[in-house]
């Protein structure tokens, strides 16, 4: 690993094609969900214009230290997740800051964020913010458990817990993808993900129209900025580990963009099908069929 | 009776001064409005200094006008409509927002009891500017068909500042959608600068919402 100028730069590139096609695709996926809806929906740009909006907003209030380092916590989680992510394989300039143990860290830094979160809208004093955190930070251990065991899995399968070897081992063909050597650990880890991105039936934590907004209930102007700028990240990043980690990686930019999108999709798909869950019901459901398939997935590499 | 009598005559109990025991024993004074609130007054916020970039922003607003969930009186029944498939205000960057810290515009959607009113400022003062209100139906205009009630106020802009009225009873989504319109031009003119109007004559509406809300019991100005 190089701290050079160019590769520095770079990565700085990489980052702002990544947000822009986070914010891209949440419009698509919102103009999507408002079609099933019967809706017209959105324009596709409007992510953009609400972005340029929260960051024109003439007045902030603030409740404290900790309300100002909350959504520096979360975006720091998502850039994060980026700088140690390879998002194109065999690329030089696209496997940005991966190293050896990169995986570890990586699940390390998706939880990192959440915990920022819940300190920053803690101190934000509104009710629903603490339900909302209490809700996503009990929903999110649950959902840790099967995608640790996949990736635990994973490790024992290829040997490694470096993402580049990782998909390195699933190149030359569909056939070699972790999707059909491992299926059981990436069912697992499929069905976490729906928890990982928060579509229904997994909203809780935001929950429309229950506990309106949940722990961001406080933030707004450039907070709120700052909240959407990774979310758009997020989404994508998360999105690109997975496709590394089952899907066989990326080897340019529009096999990247495809497979982000379909498995982006995949959540929300499930998501304008099935109603909300409640807490207690997400939760059980964690631990019953993602946990077993976990379990399985280990028992079969052992 | 002093003012500060009537004051605390309204106040509830969890909002009075109190005496409170900490858990190492030493005793501390605690004043919910001093303490919980910020009761400082609040300045006015310039727009931006180049004209280029205040256009560019004004038509970012414009275009994303995120709407506080808070409906009083009939109108209110008027909003749901507007966000499903039959007229799908989403189209035009219109978005329902459920905290009034996150929202920009604020429909006062029919009568206004007083009681109401006194969330309504709440609500409206937790707003960040630039925010506009939209008053819906001719209840907020002269006080329409219960003009003569003996709870609801009668003209709006004496308690609030209004961006763009909605006259009807009640206007269909459709008179909301060409409000909606309206409201984006002004904004895109940089004519919706209500709220710093609002900050430039606050003795006068704070007298006004004082004079029709008796038992006046938050601070004097809502961050």
């Amino acid at each position: 690993m190089e701290f050079t100028v160019s590769k520095i730069l770079w990565t700085l590139l990489g980052l702002f094609i990544v947000l822009n096609w986070g914010l891209i695709m949440s419009g698509i996926m919102r103009k999507i969900v408002a079609r099933v809806g019967k809706r017209y929906g959105i324009p596709l740009y409007q992510p953009y214009i609400d972005l340029i909006k929260n960051y024109a907003i003439r007045s902030q209030i603030t409740h404290g230290v900790m309300f100002y380092l909350g959504p520096v916590f979360r975006l720091s989680g998502g850039v994060g997740i980026f700088l140690f992510l390879p998002l194109i394989f065999g690329s030089e300039h696209w496997s940005n800051f991966s190293f050896s143990g990169d995986l570890v860290l990586i699940l390390y830094f998706q939880f990192f964020g959440m915990l920022g979160m819940a300190l920053g809208a803690g101190e934000g004093g509104h009710p629903n913010s603490a339900i909302g955190i209490s809700r996503g930070l009990s929903q999110f251990t649950t959902i840790e458990v099967p995608m640790t065991l996949a990736v635990i899995s994973l490790a024992i399968q290829y040997n490694t817990l470096s993402i580049a070897e990782i998909v390195a081992a699933q190149q030359g063909g569909i056939a070699n993808w972790t999707m059909l050597t491992n299926p059981f650990a990436t069912a697992a880890a499929m069905l976490s993900l729906l928890g990982a991105f928060g579509h229904s039936p997994f909203n809780l934590v935001k929950a429309p129209n229950e506990i309106p907004i949940g722990p961001p209930t406080e933030y707004h102007a450039t907070f709120l900025g700052v909240l959407r700028t990774n979310a758009a990240i997020l989404h994508v990043v998360e999105a690109a580990l997975f496709m590394n980690l089952f899907f066989g990686g990326a080897t340019n930019w529009f096999e990247l963009i495809l497979k982000t999108f379909l498995i982006y999709f995949w959540s929300v798909f499930v998501g304008v099908v099935f109603p909300r869950f409640r807490i207690e019901q997400s939760v059980r459901w964690f631990l019953k069929i993602p946990l077993a398939l976990g379990i399985i997935a280990i028992i079969v590499m052992i | 009776m002093k003012e500060t009598d009537i004051h605390d005559k309204f106040l509830h109990e969890e909002n009075k001064k109190r005496e409170v025991i900490a858990p190492d024993g030493s005793i501390i004074e605690i004043d919910p409005l001093q303490d919980y609130f910020c009761d400082a007054r609040p300045q006015i916020n310039e727009p931006f200094k180049i004209k280029v970039i205040e256009k560019f922003l004004n038509w970012a607003r414009a275009e994303s006008i995120w709407v506080l969930g808070f409906g009083t009186g009939c109108g209110s029944i008027e909003i749901p409509p507007l966000v499903t498939p039959r007229f799908d205000a989403f189209r035009y960057g219109v978005q329902m927002r459920a905290t009034p810290r996150q929202s920009n515009a604020f429909i006062i959607s029919g009568y206004l009891s007083v009681k109401t009113l006194k969330r309504v400022i709440r609500s409206y003062e937790q707003m960040q500017s630039p925010k506009y209100v939209i008053a819906l139906g001719s209840c907020t205009i002269n006080g329409g068909m219960y003009w003569d009630s003996y709870n609801t106020i009668n003209r709006l802009d004496h308690y609030l500042p209004v961006d763009v009225y909605i006259a009807g009873c009640m206007p269909r989504p459709e008179a909301l959608l060409a409000g909606f319109m309206k409201l984006k031009e002004l904004i895109k003119a940089g004519k919706a600068e209500k709220a710093n109007e609002y900050i430039e004559n606050l003795d006068w509406y704070k007298a006004n919402q004082k004079k029709i809300i008796r038992d006046w019991n938050m601070p004097d100005y809502n961050w």
